[in-house]
């Protein structure tokens, strides 16, 4: 059995209050002074926390809400005083894609590196759009394997980039053959690309490096930005611009994975680094824009192509279109056109944008894509608000260009863990011991649109368009 | 009315000699509605009442409101706190007795209660929660004054969209009393009781440790009442719950905490959980907080340590493993009925005719959108399908293999109301498990922090001692009581209005369902 994978963590806790979603408030002038919701009532002594809070304030950076919404002290309040609400601030955090219970729950596990847990059932709606809209298969009375949650059986989140070897070559004296070009594996389907213009911050380029090598995963850094330390070169990939000079000869034969942005002479360039380096895998990063999908389709059928990154938007959807196809959707249309044109095991389909939690991980493999890309959630695991603040000129509420060093290696090195951890739930609920199985099976997962045609569809008629 | 007990199922005829039977007298509960208001100071109320200083106290607005939100008492001067929970705002405007307009001084107003937004969320909305708390209190749905829609959530899917196509005239003026209600559990004609409980729906497991004794004896005792049937959850089988053995399901669950054969042979049901709508794929989950040295000892666990149950059975990888198992609790136990309790997976209804090959009595699917306990949140909402779909693929299933009369099909997960308990049925369940619902009649805002620490701070989903003592034993069985009884009236009315006699005829009646978002035209489809 390979060594098991592990990522070392310890609780990194925020620099700022906790920004909850409630908040009590006092409601009128009358308060009898009985200390019940202090004494009594609060079971999580968050009125004692709130005095001290503000008796040891400095500056009033941010205001303590950190109520459970229980209702307890509301309802117990001798004089009916008080009134709980939706604290305005925790609303205005994100958009409608990135909610602020999506920033709240990274948070969590970038505090906490642990898996969140509640009780009381499921809370919100019935299915939704992208992502929340499909479901993964479970498996109980008839299944594969035992239980690989709790250490029981190993689960194997490793995944491999780069071109297999379609068949075993073996030499005269029957020992398999090497293969002839590098294979990448990293022990979880997840790589830290890059930043987006809003928050590119070069100083945070150390951290992010820092983040791959504890985890044992690859980032993907601007050549243009990259600081010029060799240290962690085989947890680095360097992304090419269009317009940017390969790196030094040098510097390229101590990696291991290379990107080229996408464009006409993709194909010359790759060939030009093979020569450096043959046993670098090149990965060719493919904006999907509306001719995207079939760009990367088309790139799938090259014999010089090995890896194909395809990115969304950070919302998952199509750039520049104003009715855009979901990143599931591309993803599962890239995947299943590999396939039918026989290139699909010669490829390794990386997809990112619109990643936001751990499920999705999981369900953009199982449409297809062979691992994920992030970086929106690393910076939402630094207590970004995403404010949209970041522009020049304006103040960052998270002072992400103020990140402490082990501040942020932690609490990124955290969430990495945490959903680590989320995806061998859910692959240990469907029964599956190896994330590369994982690819494309879609035998493992229910769509809303199949369930619906399914059920309600007979008996209902035809489903109104939304 | 049908009604189950030991005596009229001659059981000791019916089952060999050395049956063991519980020997501990079983005591009896009334089924009687009488009210169990709030256990809290403050009601949270959807409207509230604005008394400015313009108030002469002349005590008109006492006499107006027909709802007695006005409250002045003999002696005092001033008003007291307004009975907000009892105004239902605005819409009164119409019956004359408005207290705003009528006011001579102009000092009352009346407003949406912004706490109100705070409370609840898209399966249990403010309205379904307040409406539930007013059936726990008096027995009854809420007078149509107060507004609440009672009858489904805002999640805008599955129960929430179907409606029942209740006819101008129904078919058959049908009384209360010519409805039943009841349904059987035993289809199997295999010898063993032939339980038939008076209402289609029982408790769900919730063991010992994810909620306290308070709360789980007051489930006991309401399901005598109602004559139907609480269940034990994993947590072992308490001591205190023997005087309600006749009315009990013990879990074999994956954990095995607490399972032994006296305790299997205490009970008329045997239930097998294979896996939980709460979260699918997974195995019990009781963080070390809560296990207190009570739950410990029951369990025979160490003390404070999470207690996470493994999945699946570590015995069963096949159906005919299943079958081992049901062959040992029907040795164990001989006049037992069986039920499995399974997810919602792609395959559940080939789960399903597996399990009523294996032997089993009841396949009790529980979908994946329930649940009361701890759970991982990416497990609530991501694995397995919704219950929706899940009852109609069973069912469908379960009758072309020729199967269906001989297994009672139960569904569980996200059962919030007797609107949801009748749109189960409809689509093809036999009954229901609640569990949530009983849980917000028990006080329950769906906080959901009953997983760590002391547990719920509403003293519901606790071991903590002080916290448990938030509630008595007696207040939690009568809400439940309460409860039921409304859940049954509105079940009854729902019937009628159909024209159906029993809640059995109204088994896989999908054609009396319609969808909001289809066209509802099967033949224009066709």
């Amino acid at each position: 059995m390979p060594e098991k994978y592990h990522i070392k963590t310890q609780p990194v806790p925020p620099r700022r209050p906790r920004l909850g979603k409630y908040g009590v408030v006092d409601w009128r002038e009358d308060c009898a002074r009985c200390h019940n919701c202090v004494k009594k009532a609060c079971v999580y002594d968050r009125y004692r926390q709130e005095a001290d809070y503000i008796r040891n304030l400095k500056d009033v950076d941010a205001l303590f809400f950190d109520c459970m919404g229980c209702f307890s002290c509301v309802q117990d309040c001798t004089k009916g005083l008080l009134c709980m609400s939706i604290n305005p601030e925790y609303m205005k955090m994100g958009n409608s894609y990135w909610t602020p219970d999506i920033i709240k729950t990274t948070w969590l596990q970038a505090e906490t590196a642990k898996i969140p847990v509640s009780g009381a059932g499921y809370r919100g709606p019935f299915s939704g759009k992208g992502f929340d809209s499909m479901w993964t298969d479970m498996s109980e009375i008839v299944r594969p394997t035992r239980d690989g949650i709790h250490g029981r059986e190993y689960i194997s989140t490793s995944v491999d980039i780069g071109r297999k070897p379609s068949y075993l070559t073996f030499n005269g004296d029957a020992v398999p053959a090497a293969a002839k070009q590098g294979l990448v594996s990293i022990p979880m389907p997840l790589i830290i690309d890059l930043t987006s213009p809003a928050h590119t911050l070069p100083q945070l380029n150390p951290l992010i490096i820092q983040t791959a090598v504890n985890t044992g995963l690859i980032a993907i850094i601007d050549s243009r930005q990259w600081d010029g330390k060799e240290d962690n070169l085989e947890n680095i990939a360097f992304y090419i611009g269009p317009d940017s000079p390969v790196v030094a000869k040098e510097t390229l034969k101590k990696t291991r994975l290379i990107e080229l942005a996408d464009n006409i002479n993709v194909i010359d360039r790759i060939s030009q680094i093979k020569k450096i380096h043959p046993d670098i895998v090149i990965a060719i990063r493919v904006e999907l824009t509306a001719a995207g999908v079939e760009r990367a389709i088309k790139l799938g059928g090259l014999e010089e192509v090995e890896v194909i990154h395809v990115v969304s938007d950070a919302n998952g959807n199509e750039l520049g279109e104003a009715k855009p196809r979901f990143i599931k959707d591309m993803v599962r249309q890239i995947h299943t056109a590999l396939i039918e044109n026989g290139h699909r095991d010669e490829i390794t389909l990386m997809a990112g944008g619109g990643i936001a939690l751990p499920e999705h991980m999981a369900k953009a493999i199982i449409c297809g894509a062979d691992l994920i890309t992030i970086n929106l959630p690393l910076m939402i695991s630094m207590e970004c608000h995403l404010c949209n603040s970041c522009k020049p000129g304006m103040t960052c509420p998270a002072k992400l260009e103020k990140i402490d060093f082990n501040y942020g290696v932690g609490r990124m090195t955290n969430l990495i863990a945490a959903w680590h951890d989320q995806l061998i739930e859910v692959m240990g609920a469907m029964g599956m011991r190896e994330a590369r199985r994982l690819r494309g099976d879609v035998g493992r997962a229910m769509f809303f649109e199949n369930l619906e045609e399914d059920t309600f569809g007979k008996l209902f008629g035809t489903r109104k368009q939304d | 009315m049908a009604s189950f007990s030991a005596q009229e199922n001659r059981i000791n005829e019916i089952l060999p000699e050395n049956t063991l039977k519980t020997l501990v007298p079983q005591e009896q509960v009334e089924r009687v509605v009488r009210p169990a208001p709030s256990r809290y100071r403050n009601e949270i109320a959807k409207y509230i009442v604005h008394r400015n200083l313009n108030c002469k106290l002349c005590g008109k607005c006492v006499k107006v409101c027909s709802y007695n939100v006005h409250v002045l008492k003999p002696g005092y001067k001033y008003f007291a706190e307004p009975k907000n929970h009892l105004c239902i705002g605005p819409s009164c405007e119409k019956s004359g007795h408005f207290c705003v307009s009528q006011c001579p001084q102009k000092a009352l107003q009346v407003t949406e209660n912004p706490m109100y937004k705070a409370l609840g969320d898209y399966r249990w909305t403010a309205d379904l929660i307040l409406a539930t708390w007013k059936m726990a209190e008096t027995g009854e749905v809420p007078p149509k004054e107060y507004d609440y829609n009672y009858q489904c959530g805002n999640s805008g899917g599955g129960f929430d969209k179907l409606r029942f196509k209740f006819p101008d005239k129904p078919r058959a003026q049908l009384d209360e009393s010519q409805i039943d209600t009841s349904i059987s559990l035993n289809k199997r004609n295999d010898g063993r009781p032939e339980i038939k409980i008076d209402v289609p729906w029982y408790g769900g497991g919730m063991s010992f440790g994810s909620v306290s004794n308070v709360t789980q004896l007051s489930k006991a005792r309401a399901a005598v009442a109602w004559n139907t049937f609480t269940c034990t959850g994993e947590g072992g089988y308490m001591e205190r719950m023997r005087p309600y053995d006749d009315h009990v399901i013990t879990q074999v669950a994956t954990g095995l905490f607490g399972v032994r054969e006296e305790t299997i042979q205490r009970v008329p049901i045997v239930e097998f959980k294979y896996a939980q709508g709460a979260k699918p794929g997974l195995g019990g989950h009781l963080l070390g907080d809560k296990n207190t040295p009570a739950v410990a000892k029951m369990r025979e666990a160490v003390l404070g340590i999470s207690l996470f149950s493994p999945f699946p059975f570590h015995s069963v990888y096949s159906i005919e493993d299943h079958q081992k198992h049901i062959d040992w609790i029907k040795h164990v136990n001989r006049r037992a009925l069986i039920s499995t309790k399974v997810s919602t997976p792609t395959d559940v209804d080939m789960v399903a005719v597996g399990s009523y090959s294996a032997g089993t009595h009841i396949v009790h699917i529980d979908g994946g959108y329930g649940g009361t306990g701890a759970a991982p949140d990416i497990a609530k909402k991501n694995i397995a399908m919704p219950i929706e779909y899940a009852i109609g693929k069973v069912h469908k299933f379960l009758s072309d293999e020729g199967v269906r009369d001989k297994v009672t099909l139960i569904s569980s997960g996200g059962i919030r109301s007797a609107h949801d308990v009748a749109k189960a049925i409809a689509l093809g369940a036999d009954g229901v498990v609640i569990g949530t619902s009983e849980m917000v009649a028990l006080g329950c805002v769906r906080c959901s922090r009953c997983e760590s620490g002391r547990g719920c701070p509403r003293g519901i989903a606790t071991t903590d001692p002080e916290l448990s003592a938030k509630m008595s034993i007696e207040w939690g069985t009568q809400r439940l009581i309460n409860l039921y009884s409304a859940w049954r009236k509105e079940l009854v009315r729902i019937l009628q209005q159909l024209g159906l006699r029993s809640v059995h005829d109204l088994r896989g009646r999908t054609d009396l369902l319609m969808h909001l978002d289809y066209t509802n035209d099967m033949g224009a489809k066709k």
